[in-house]
Parts: structure tokens; sequence; C-alpha cells
């Protein structure tokens, strides 16, 4: 699905340079479900953004599901995005003036669907995540939890190979935190490959795999026993 | 490209983010509404005023221009310098069948003489003048006819007054076809009354009377006292005048470089002063307008700027969702030609409504300064085209400035 090999990544800190990503090796398997661990600084959120296409590695080879991503021109990249990918974000980013069914059209949109079937699709999706009867309400009118829920939709309305979160639970209490999980375990079951960046123990561990990161590099990765969300909702 | 115009979402999403911010759209808008109204307004005005001139001058053969005789400067062929100058009938002629371009040669006379009529009097001046004048000066008849080839053969006694002397000459409401005017002593029938134009070029005229009268009454033999040489309207009145004045100087035995000789007013060069007056403040009706245009547009391109800058963050959100750089791009664009046409057409409405008020303050009567202020269905299309082009490229700089930040930045952007 995912293969990752000595990828490196330095930004540029006025004259000096920022080694962030000291070469990393992963690789993910179709259905696995990967927690990136790390404290702040340790290259996680950029290990993700280079695996969403976001951001560029300087050295190091990535091939998604058998297409290797080099050179990519903006064009290109946001048709692999739109392809490939799914974003949930710690700040869910949602589109504050479209209300709940056209932001998981969106992608459907950009993807050149008609509008009459990415309604349809993207009410299929709020249904997914027990949202239909907010499809009309504006982001404004969820609550924190909801709103990740319609990101979720929105991240899964393109029907993409992978589903990329960046702190998913990060905005959220505890509770709603494990209901978001416990949608995601279910997408997991269903077959989607996740990776989540996190630096919550609990979360991880709701994951089957776990890659820590330090200083640019790997220092673990295990599989682990996945503790179920559902317990605890 | 096109089918992209043609889809509900695209205007959707223009529509959203116009609403989004009402009240800054319509600031927005204010600038290049302004500028149309002003290129409508001052065209429409312009149009008037040119409209008005063309009325004034309409009844005037404008391509023209009036010859006499003064007295020479520089002695010639054995005359002294400062012999006195009358043209005569037959130079008239000789020009007509001479100079190049010529339409019609007028001979006219005039003297002051006093007028009569039973205890009303005063002193006018008497045209002596042929049916022709009525072709290169057309007289508005308000009652009876101006002076034909009959008159002229039979050297009949007939007066044509224009409307001010009938004032002064009459009582008001009097039938005056038909009556008697005394001029020099003399009884005439008034057979005609005309208007008193807007614009006199030339002499006074008060009273007409037949040339070959005059010639008689006066004593004047062949002797005219300038004429009036209209040309071909393909032809330049300024080398018509030259050739006439190079024929008359050889008919009348004059230095060839004697400038003083004659005495010329030309109409068509004073004419074209004033249309070359018109024609700049058309230019500079332009420039104000499109000027104006011009700011406006920066205006709308500064506050998209604005809005691409408070959407970073939304932007980077659709990127990471695959809109391509592209797709990001045309919808500012089509968001700034749609600003921009929208205030336009408002301004034009505007416009419109300014050059009605115009007309109706301005425009009524036969004295009116602005004659029909508008502006044509060409002008128009040419603003919205300028419009769109403007549109298109201010559009470009928010456009390009929403895509040149990367999308993992804009995502971070709080």
């Amino acid at each position: 699905m995912l293969n990752i090999k000595k990828l490196h990544k330095s930004y540029p800190i006025g004259d000096s340079s920022l080694h962030v990503l000291k070469g990393i090796d992963l690789s993910v398997e179709n259905g696995e479900m990967v927690a990136i661990m790390g404290s702040s600084g340790s290259g996680k959120s950029t290990l993700l953004n280079i695996i969403g296409m976001l951001d560029e590695a300087d050295e190091g080879e990535y091939i998604l599901d058998g297409v290797p991503i080099k050179n990519l021109t903006e064009k290109k990249a946001a048709i692999y995005r739109n392809k490939f990918l799914g974003f949930i974000f710690q700040s869910f980013n949602l589109i504050n003036y479209k209300n709940a069914l056209d932001n998981v059209a969106l992608p459907l949109y950009y993807q050149g669907i008609k509008r009459q079937e990415r309604q349809e699709k993207a009410l299929f999706h709020l249904e997914k995540v027990g949202l239909k009867a907010w499809a009309h309400h504006l982001p404004n009118e969820l609550s924190g939890g909801q709103k990740q829920r319609v990101a979720i939709a929105r991240a899964l309305a393109a029907n993409p190979k992978l589903l990329l979160a960046d702190e998913p639970t990060g905005a959220l209490d505890t509770k709603t935190s494990y209901e978001i999980m416990d949608f995601i375990q279910h997408l997991n079951d269903e077959g989607k490959t996740i990776l989540i960046v996190t630096h919550e123990e609990d979360i991880a561990h709701m994951c089957k795999r776990i890659v820590r990161l330090k200083d640019g590099v790997i220092m673990e990765d295990e599989k682990v026993e996945q503790v179920r969300a559902s317990q605890y909702v | 490209m096109i089918k992209f115009l043609f889809e509900r979402d695209t205007w959707q999403e223009v529509w959203d983010s116009l609403t989004k911010n009402k009240l800054r759209s319509m600031l927005t808008m204010v600038g290049v509404w302004w500028g149309i109204l002003l290129l409508i307004g001052l065209l429409g005005s312009a149009k008037g005023l040119e409209n008005s001139f063309n009325r004034l001058f309409g009844s005037f053969a404008t391509n023209s221009v009036f010859v006499w005789g003064q007295s020479t400067s520089k002695p010639f062929k054995g005359f002294q310098e400062g012999k006195q100058v009358r043209l005569t009938l037959s130079d008239a002629k000789l020009v007509e069948e001479n100079v190049e371009g010529i339409e019609f040669v007028v001979p006219r006379n005039q003297n002051q003489s006093l007028v009569v009529r039973d205890f009303l009097s005063g002193t006018y001046s008497i045209n002596g003048d042929f049916p022709l004048l009525d072709k290169v000066q057309k007289k508005k008849m308000m009652y009876g006819r101006f002076i034909n080839q009959n008159d002229i053969d039979e050297k009949k006694k007939v007066a044509v007054i224009s409307e001010d002397i009938y004032k002064q000459l009459f009582e008001k409401d009097e039938e005056m076809i038909g009556q008697y005017i005394k001029i020099n002593g003399m009884n005439f029938t008034v057979i005609g009354m005309f208007e008193n134009g807007n614009v006199n070029m030339g002499p006074t005229s008060d009273i007409h009377i037949p040339f070959t009268t005059f010639q008689q009454i006066y004593n004047q033999g062949n002797q005219i006292g300038w004429m009036m040489l209209t040309g071909k309207p393909e032809y330049d009145i300024t080398q018509i005048e030259a050739d006439a004045k190079l024929i008359l100087r050889n008919l009348n035995n004059i230095h060839p470089e004697d400038t003083r000789a004659f005495g010329s007013f030309n109409l068509g060069k004073e004419f074209k002063k004033v249309t070359g007056f018109l024609v700049g403040m058309q230019f500079l009706t332009w420039f104000v307008g499109i000027a104006t245009l011009i700011a406006g547009v920066f205006a709308i391109g500064n506050i998209l700027l604005i809005t691409v800058k408070e959407r970073t963050k939304e932007i980077g959100v659709r990127r990471a969702l695959g809109a391509t750089p592209f797709e990001i791009k045309r919808q500012i664009v089509v968001e700034a030609v749609f600003i921009t046409l929208l205030a336009g057409f408002f301004g034009i409405i505007t416009g419109g409504w300014i050059l009605i008020g115009i007309d109706s303050a301005f425009g009524q009567g036969d004295e009116a300064v602005l004659v029909n202020a508008s502006v044509s269905i060409a002008v128009v299309f040419i603003a919205l085209i300028i419009l769109i082009v403007l549109g298109t490229l201010i559009g470009l700089i928010p456009a390009f400035k929403a895509t040149s930040i990367k999308p993992i930045d804009a995502l971070r952007e709080e």
C-alpha cells in the first residue's frame, strides 16, 4: 500500500537548515491502522504531510499504491490527493459558509462529479456518520464531535485508499475523542487503511500498530493489541 | 472552460463569497460603478454638445471662406501701394470656373441704410443677394419666401426681412407679407420673413434684397462687397482659399506676395477648431472615464487580495481535497470579472438615468445646450469589453497570490 525508503527532509531556518526527517523507512499494508507518535518536533507531522503530498521529501523513495510519488507538479499532486487520500485535521477545517452536505460534497466537486450525484453520495456518507439530519446545518451550528464526523464523512466521500488523520482528537474532550476513535476503528474494520498522528497514548493504543518517532528517526515500530474504543463509549 | 461558466456550482461559489461580506462587496463595486457612470455621463454629454453644435451649424455650409478686397501693401506693375481693391462679379465668375473643388461662389453686397415704415425707422444692413445664398446659408423662412431668380432678372423691389427687423418695424401680430418698407427712400414689398439663427456667421443679416436691385439703387456697377466660397466636402477649404486668392491677385494686378490686399475669414478653419475641441473633449472623457475605471478595478483587485488572504486556510483545505491550482485561480478570476461586470452594469444603468435627467433638464427646446445627450450601443459594448479585460487582468493578481502559498503552509495558517 505504502512504501517509504530512506526519506529525508530538512527545512531552511535562516542560514542553516533543520534536518527534520533523517532517513525514515516505513511500509504500511492494506487494512492497517497505524499510529505515528512522537513529541513535538519529532517530525511526525512532516512525515504525514509528505505522505499526504502536501509537502515533498528532499531525498528518498515514496511509493503509494504502486505509484512512485516524485517530482509532482501542483496539478498532479492535487489529482493524486483527490484520488488516493482523505484528510482529517485536528481543527476540522470545514468551510464555514457551506453547510455540512456541501462540505462533504467538496472533494466530489473537484472530481468533476455532477451536482445531483454529488449530493446523493455526500448524503450517503453523512448518514454513515449519523448526521443525515444535520445535512443543511452550517458548521458553527454543530458541536466539535459533529464537526469532526462531518470532516470524516468528507474524507470518505471521494472513497480514498488511505485516510490520513492529523491529531483527529486533539481538539475534542475525552468522551468525544473515544466516539470518534470508535468510528475510525469501524472504518478500519471495513478495510480502510488509516494513518493517525497523535501524541496521546490511549489514542495510539486504539490502533493496531504504533510507530514512534524521535528526532527524525523511527525509534520503535511495534504491533499492539488494539483497544476497542467502544468499551469507553 | 466555457462549460465551467455555465455550471451552477461556479456561480454558487461566486454568490457565496460575495454575500459572505455584503457591505464590503458593495463598497468594492463603488469604484467601477463610478467609473462607468462618469464614462457614460460624460460621453453622453459630449455627444449632446456635439449634437447641439451640429444643429446650430446645420443650416450653414461650414466648409466655406469669405473673401473681400482691401488695399494693397506693395506696389506692382506700375500701381502704387495702397490701391483700393474691389472685387467684381467677373472675379467671382472666374474664381468659380478656375479653382478646383469649389462648390458655390456667392457674390454679396452690403450697405447700411435708413429703413422707414410709417412712423418707425432704423438703420440696418441691407444685403444684395442671389437666391444661391439660401443654399449655403439656409434661411429658416417663417413667412413667405426668399429671393428668387425672377426677382433678380426683373430687378424687383422686394425685401426679405429678419424676425428682428419685423419686431422693430411692425406691430405685434401684424401681417407683413405684401407690406411696404422704405429703403433708401424707395418702397420695397416685403416678401418673406426668416428666423434669426442661433449663430450668425459673417456679417449681420437684417434685410435681403435682390442683387441686381442692390446694384441699381446703390450704383454698384459690377462691384461686389465680398464673396463667399464653399468647397466640396472632400476638398480642403484652406487650399481653396489660397487658390482663389492667387487667381484674384492675377486678375487685379496685385503683387503675388501681397498678403494684405484681400481680407478673408475662413469659416472652415474656425469650424475645425470647434470640432477639434469636441474631439478633444471626447478624448478627455474617454481618458478620465477609463482612468477612473482602472482605479476602480484596482480597488476590486485590492479587496480580492484581502479576501484571498482571509481565505488562505480555506484555499489550503480545498487544495488538500484535490482542487488544482488552475481551479482555484479560475474561480477567483471569475469572481473578479463578475464583480467588475456587475458594478459596470449598475454604472451603465445609473449613467443612463443621469443622461435622461440631463436631457430633461438641459435638452428641451430649440435653445438646448445639449441635444439628445446619449451614448451609442457600441460605446456600451466597448465599455463592457474593457471591463471584462480589466477584470480578468486584475483578477489574475489575487489568483496567483492564492496559489503561490503551498497548501501545507496555507493549512497551518490560523
